[in-house]
């Protein structure tokens, strides 16, 4: 058996330091959610004289693509090096610890 | 335009040049100076292989046909690279733990270092990289094609041929020079990772280039670009929902298992730490590498005359507007892109070709051992060598085969839906320690199979693999087998439905596969060690108490690493042992640090299997470590028995020693008692004597005196009967012998005449007695006179030793668990505690002083009644004074107050 024993409470700024990975974390969902985005957008076959909106997508696809780097590079630059040695789990849960 | 001669000494020089960056570079590893080779930049320029000779040529055509459907091959990688701290870096992290050198090498470790499953992982990405080798010789063939002529159509056919025969072989000679320098393929290529990262900004500086040329040469600007792109046929183009939503999926899971891509972002990679920072900057790569795919595309398709093919509008767009030397830069861009593909996905197909096919298959055959002589160096060698050349036959075979004609973007994703066929292995095998072996190889086989059958072999076309009657109605016709219309689902992009049907069969299989089967315990340990990565921080346990010579280990290390690496990693151990010269003691340690490094060169299971070959019979197996580990538990077990035995002997021992302290002082009691006794009866019976005496002797006493005389002793006589008749009482109840007269009371009743008949008791001074009427209205079925016998013995001893100024007695009735009793509570000095368990016993007095004649036997008599009667009579503690609790038996009471 590995000694799982560890705070439950952790002080503010290592709290700061999960929740920075949380983010992280939660950066792809929200990438992939605004990349789907343009299937709702109505696909419609431009009839020969119109015009179409391409232009318009390529822009927000960018935007958003843009965006996510942005994102990614602030949580990158927050992170300190003993972050990577950290578990796994992201806290500490007394429940689980209890039945593991 | 440029001769073609002129062309290929560009290309030479260009390779060339590269080669001297990789050979400064590894000149610089060598000598120590790392410093900028391993910066996160260097990491996240060489993560752009992924950018092939698709995205510089292929994308544009790509957009000229679909539109933005081309993003979704960059928005996969895009949200993985984000997402690192999910895969990325839990895979990072197995790699450089388990000293990974390829996908196959992850699958067959994670697997109980299975060599067949390594086999069949290493099959599949051969052919699956097969399409997309072909890809790079047909796009580095058509941009020779455009150069040497000055219009792209119409090209003879040999003069094409000729030159990919050409590309095929350069590549080979130029990736046999660069990847197959040294064996280790764990230790990191720097030259190779530098000279990627240079044609990385090659091909980024070029892309924009002829992007910002189109922008703001052709046109006037991006208003204009964008009104264009709006007016263009491709905004006309109706998009595809499913495609979009499988081809983000897709190509996120082919960057993770293409091989070229794992060998950069976990082999190669020096530091976890690196992933943060091309987290973001790798999809900043791509979104640069894909902003001015459109407008070209858009441009193209405006300006050059119809039918050019839009795969190289990259390069036929600067040449149209006679601008050379921007043309050349595209050429040399797409040129990187190709060969930089071709360079790391042959060295990572090669090392897992002689890692998991050569090295097991030339163990087998040589069952005389690792130890044998023969250098296994120029075996491995050489074997990566001729893999390299292999690889790249294949992609020119299916280069000739497809016939050259189809679009870029099309063959490259043939190949990724093949690679992705390990992605449940691998996901499931790093996060779920039930997928077993035989799960990931049934997963692994049927997503291969179906793969091979919806999307490979169709694509070569109608009668060339398969035939056209075949692909339109199914074998044998079968309609629902029909290869890209699977069950009926005929009307799906052919991608879709192979990626669909591929993973769906595939996941499946590996589920039930894992849940049906048992893994081996070599798997469990790996499953455990891989999964749990982050929580083990020590290595691998395999061997142990070795009687294995060093020598024989030097020898067949010396074979896979070279004399003066092995001989130098034996003299530190034997140094950091204490001991002198180049044989170190093979300690378990020592021994898992050698197999570590071995499969750092040869792959885990061939590593494996060299050392079990020569540690043969000493080795502690896996299911040896599981016996002892069961007999560990077993004798846990054992122990914690005997520790719940020894408390429990303690704790009769302190009963023991409780029953021994109550019996020594019970004798005393007893000693006391007899004296007592005697004492007691003799007092009467002498003044019985003295008095009859007197009576007998003295003729003249008056009649007064007689009266007294004889009074005194019949008092006395009765006083001698009390105490005869208590003795024989108690001895009555202690045999069972007395007999018991139930009749029905109520309670107030006997307390009342138990009151009353105590009211003659001698007592210091009176006392008051507190009752409640209402609670005492309990009807019984009980022996009364006994039940009343016990209540008079109770009140008799508070009135008899209650000393307090103002004596009370309280009498309650009260429920306790379910349960009638009846409280006797006086506020005198109460009991000691030492004296507490004593009182019930026979002869038992509190003091010698007392004067109420008492013998002791009272509060016996009053408990052997209660467990006669079936209830009980306890002292009650803690209440201020002395308290005793009479339990009435349950079945006494006909209603409750």
């Amino acid at each position: 058996m590995i000694d799982r024993r560890k705070p439950v409470f952790l002080e503010r700024q290592t709290y700061r330091r999960h929740r920075l990975i949380d983010a992280s974390r939660l950066v792809p969902l929200a990438g992939a959610f605004l990349f789907f985005v343009p299937l709702l957008w109505e696909y419609k076959v431009v009839a020969p004289d119109e015009q179409g909106f391409l232009a318009e997508r390529m822009v927000y696809l960018f935007a958003v693509w843009f965006g996510l780097v942005v994102l990614a590079a602030r949580i990158a630059a927050r992170l300190r090096p003993e972050d990577f040695d950290r578990d796994h789990e992201v806290d500490v849960d007394p429940d689980s610890r209890d039945r593991g | 335009m440029l001769p073609y001669n002129i062309l290929v000494e560009v290309c030479v020089i260009y390779a060339a040049l590269l080669f001297g960056v990789a050979f400064l570079a590894e000149r610089r590893a060598k000598r120590g100076k790392l410093s900028w080779l391993r910066s996160p930049l260097v990491y996240t320029l060489s993560l752009s292989i992924y950018c092939t000779a698709w995205t510089f040529y292929g994308a544009v055509g790509y957009a000229a046909r679909s539109g933005l459907e081309f993003l979704t091959i960059y928005l996969g990688p895009t949200l993985v690279m984000v997402g690192w701290w999910w895969v990325l870096r839990k895979l990072v992290r197995i790699g450089r733990r388990q000293r990974i050198t390829s996908v196959a090498d992850l699958i067959s470790s994670r697997y109980g270092k299975s060599a067949v499953l390594g086999g069949v992982v290493t099959c599949l990405m051969v052919v699956a990289t097969t399409p997309y080798i072909a890809l790079q010789l047909q796009s580095v063939t058509l941009s020779f094609g455009v150069f040497a002529r000055p219009a792209p159509e119409g090209l003879a056919m040999p003069t094409q041929s000729v030159t990919t025969i050409w590309v095929a072989i350069g590549l080979t000679v130029f990736t046999v020079l660069f990847g197959t320098r040294n064996l280790d393929a764990n230790e990191r290529h720097h030259g190779v990772v530098t000279a990627i990262a240079v044609e990385a900004l090659v091909k980024l500086a070029a892309l924009l280039a002829v992007g910002a040329f189109v922008v703001w040469g052709i046109a006037s600007g991006p208003s204009e670009i964008m009104a264009r792109i709006n007016a263009s046929p491709i905004a006309k183009v109706p998009a595809d929902g499913s495609r979009w939503f499988a081809l983000i999926f897709l190509s996120g899971a082919a960057f993770l298992c293409l091989p070229r891509m794992f060998q950069v972002l976990v082999v190669e990679n020096e530091d976890e730490r690196h992933l943060a920072t091309a987290s973001w900057a790798f999809p900043l790569y791509m979104a640069l590498m894909s902003l001015f795919v459109l407008p070209i595309a858009v441009m193209g398709l405006a300006v050059l005359p119809a039918g050019s093919n839009p795969d190289l509008f990259v390069l036929t767009l600067p040449l149209s507007m006679d601008r050379n030397a921007l043309a050349m830069l595209a050429f040399l861009g797409g040129f990187s892109s190709a060969t930089s593909m071709v360079v790391v996905a042959s060295i990572a197909l090669s090392t897992m070709v002689s890692n998991h096919l050569v090295m097991p298959l030339w163990l087998g055959f040589r069952r005389g051992g690792a130890s044998m002589s023969g250098d296994v160096r120029q075996l491995v060698l050489m074997s990566r060598r001729l893999s390299i050349a292999g690889v790249l036959a294949l992609g020119y075979t299916y280069y000739r085969i497809s016939g050259g004609g189809e679009a870029l973007a099309a063959i490259g994703l043939i190949s990724f839906v093949g690679v992705v066929q390990v992605l449940p292995a691998m996901i499931g095998g790093i996060f779920w320690r039930g997928a077993t072996r035989i799960g990931a190889a049934a997963g692994i086989l049927s997503g291969f199979a179906i793969w091979l059958y919806t999307l490979f072999l169709p694509s070569f076309g109608p009668d060339v693999l398969l035939s056209a009657a075949l692909l339109d109605h199914g074998p044998g016709g079968f309609g629902w087998l029909t290869p890209q219309a699977l069950f009926g689902l005929g009307n799906l992009d052919p991608v879709v439905h192979a990626v669909m049907w591929s993973l769906v069969m595939n996941t499946t299989a590996f589920l039930v596969g894992s849940l049906a089967s048992f893994p081996r315990p070599l798997e469990r340990l790996q499953g455990a060690q891989i999964v749990n990565v982050f929580d083990y921080s020590t290595g691998r346990h395999g061997w142990a108490r070795s009687f294995v010579e060093a020598e024989d280990l030097l020898v067949m290390s010396q074979r896979i690493f070279g004399p003066r690496e092995a001989q130098a990693l034996f003299l530190t151990e034997a140094l950091a042992q204490g001991k002198d010269g180049y044989l170190p003691d093979p300690t378990p340690e020592f021994i898992d640090r050698l197999e570590r490094e071995l499969a750092g060169s040869v792959g885990a299971a061939t590593a494996h299997a060299m050392i079990g070959q020569i540690v043969t019979g000493a080795s502690v197996s896996v299911q040896d470590l599981m016996a002892v580990a069961d007999e560990t538990a077993q004798i846990m077990e054992y122990s914690s028995q005997l520790e719940t035995k020894s408390q429990e002997l303690a704790r009769t021992a302190r009963q023991l020693r409780d029953a021994n302290q109550k019996l020594t002082a019970l004798s005393v009691q007893k000693d006391a008692f007899l004296s007592q006794i005697s004492h007691e009866l003799r007092t009467p019976m002498t003044s019985i004597r003295a008095f009859s005496e007197i009576l007998m002797s003295e003729a003249d006493l008056t009649d007064a005196d007689k009266d007294r005389y004889s009074r005194i002793i019949h008092d006395e006589a009765l006083r001698l009967t009390r105490l005869l008749d208590a003795l024989l009482d108690l001895n009555v109840l202690e045999h069972g012998q007395a007999t018991f007269r139930p009749e029905t009371v109520v309670l107030r009743d006997m307390i009342d005449r138990a009151i009353l008949s105590t009211s003659g008791v001698r007592s210091a001074q009176p006392i008051t007695i507190v009752r409640n009427d209402a609670s005492e209205a309990v009807i019984l079925h009980t022996d009364v006179d006994r039940l009343s016998q016990v209540f008079i013995n109770l009140i008799a001893n508070a009135r008899k030793y209650c000393v307090a100024p103002q004596a009370r007695l309280t009498i309650r009735v009260v429920r306790v668990d379910g349960q009638t009793a009846i409280d006797f509570i006086d506020n005198g000095a109460g009991i000691p505690i030492v004296s507490q368990g004593l009182i019930f016993e026979k002869f038992s007095r509190l003091s010698d002083q007392s004067a109420a004649g008492g013998a002791g036997l009272g509060l016996a008599i009053c408990r052997e009644i209660m467990v006669r009667l079936g209830g009980s009579v306890s002292y009650l503690p803690g209440q201020g004074g002395a308290a005793f609790r009479v339990l009435l038996p349950q079945t006494a009471i006909i209603r409750a107050a």
